[in-house]
């Protein structure tokens, strides 16, 4: 089993490095860019040797992310699964 | 020859004075370090040579406190390379457990820059420090004022000079966050200009209400600063604004310490 998370700046939090993205975007003269927002991806993969039901996978994940992948202060976690087989 | 202004505590009498002087010699500090502090050398050397207490050092994976320890001094660097986010990794460390334990018994805790960042990250004090709003590592002196009473702050010059260098030191927090240190008085230090006026342009990195410092804890024993006044402690530096924090907790904690009192009352 794989697991991505996805951690990004919650809404309210001011993204200077999506900012300056959007700036150097410009300079390029990619046109029509409202919003540049960065955030981090994390892959995760578990041992297939002790299988682990999706739901306790699931319930591990949540756990990590607000326990050290993101910071609740000031990002958001998005999980999504995916069966070993198609990494 | 330029002349340096060097901060002196103002001492009520004597008694007072020697109940200091006879904690100062008792007191004493830990400076934790972690794969990646880079300030600890001038933490350790502020501490012992300059303020005078006893001074040791613990490694991270230390699962205790040196015993006897009464201030723990979290340095500055990038713990861990940053990984992650600055202090994310730190904070599972052994040694971290331990500081949780001392904090939860009222002992004082001090984190400077990275420390601060850790001190976020472990849930020791609210909010979170976030890349600077220019997005320049800034390295710089800058000024800030005491906005609060406390362990590390009483006493206090009106406005201390004091260097910074970090690029993830803008302060934020949830609006009932920031609205509930604010009412407790938990703010400690602001960002000002050298007049002490907190404006914009005196606020080095966006943080939120120009907070450079703030106190947490059960007794606000907790405190933490993205300036590093253990980089301006001394006359030899320039300036020695950074020394009167850390005379200011050393004056505190002589006054809540038991021994200190008998001799203060048998005096």
């Amino acid at each position: 089993m794989k697991a991505t998370v996805f951690v990004r700046l919650k809404r309210e939090v001011l993204d200077p490095q999506g900012d300056a993205i959007k700036r150097a975007l410009s300079v390029l003269g990619f046109e029509g860019v409202r919003d540049v927002r960065v955030g981090k991806l994390v892959e995760i993969e578990f041992d297939d040797e002790a299988p682990k039901s999706p739901d306790q996978i699931k319930t591990e994940l949540a756990k990590m992310a607000d326990e050290l992948l993101a910071n609740p202060v000031i990002e958001d976690a998005r999980i999504e699964l995916s069966p070993a087989a198609q990494k | 020859m330029r002349r340096v202004r060097q901060w002196q505590p103002a001492l009520r009498d004597s008694a007072q004075w020697a109940q200091i002087a006879c904690y100062r010699a008792r007191m004493h500090a830990t400076v934790v370090v972690f794969p990646g502090s880079n300030a600890d050398a001038e933490m350790i050397h502020t501490l012992r040579d300059v303020v005078q207490v006893r001074t040791e050092v613990a490694w991270h994976r230390d699962a205790e406190l040196p015993a006897g320890t009464d201030l723990v001094a979290i340095p500055g660097g990038f713990s861990y390379g940053d990984y992650l986010r600055c202090g994310a990794i730190a904070k599972v460390s052994p040694i971290v457990a331990a500081i949780r334990r001392h904090v939860d018994r009222g002992g004082a805790v001090l984190g400077v820059c990275n420390g601060f960042q850790i001190l976020t990250e472990a849930g020791l004090l609210p909010g979170a420090l976030t890349r600077n709003l220019h997005l320049r590592f800034e390295c710089r002196d800058i000024f800030v004022k005491p906005v609060s009473e406390g362990p590390f702050t009483s006493g206090l010059p009106r406005v201390l000079r004091l260097p910074i260098a970090h690029a993830e030191g803008r302060y934020q927090a949830a609006p009932d966050v920031l609205a509930s240190l604010e009412k407790d008085g938990l703010v400690a230090l602001r960002y000002c200009d050298s007049a002490g006026a907190i404006t914009e342009d005196a606020n080095p990195n966006g943080s939120l209400s120009s907070i450079a410092g703030i106190y947490g804890g059960p007794k606000k024993n907790v405190l933490g600063l993205m300036p590093h006044p253990e980089r301006m402690s001394e006359p030899l530096v320039g300036y020695s604004d950074g020394r009167a924090i850390f005379d200011a907790i050393v004056r505190s904690m002589a006054r809540s310490s038991r021994p200190a009192a008998q001799l203060s009352a048998a005096s």
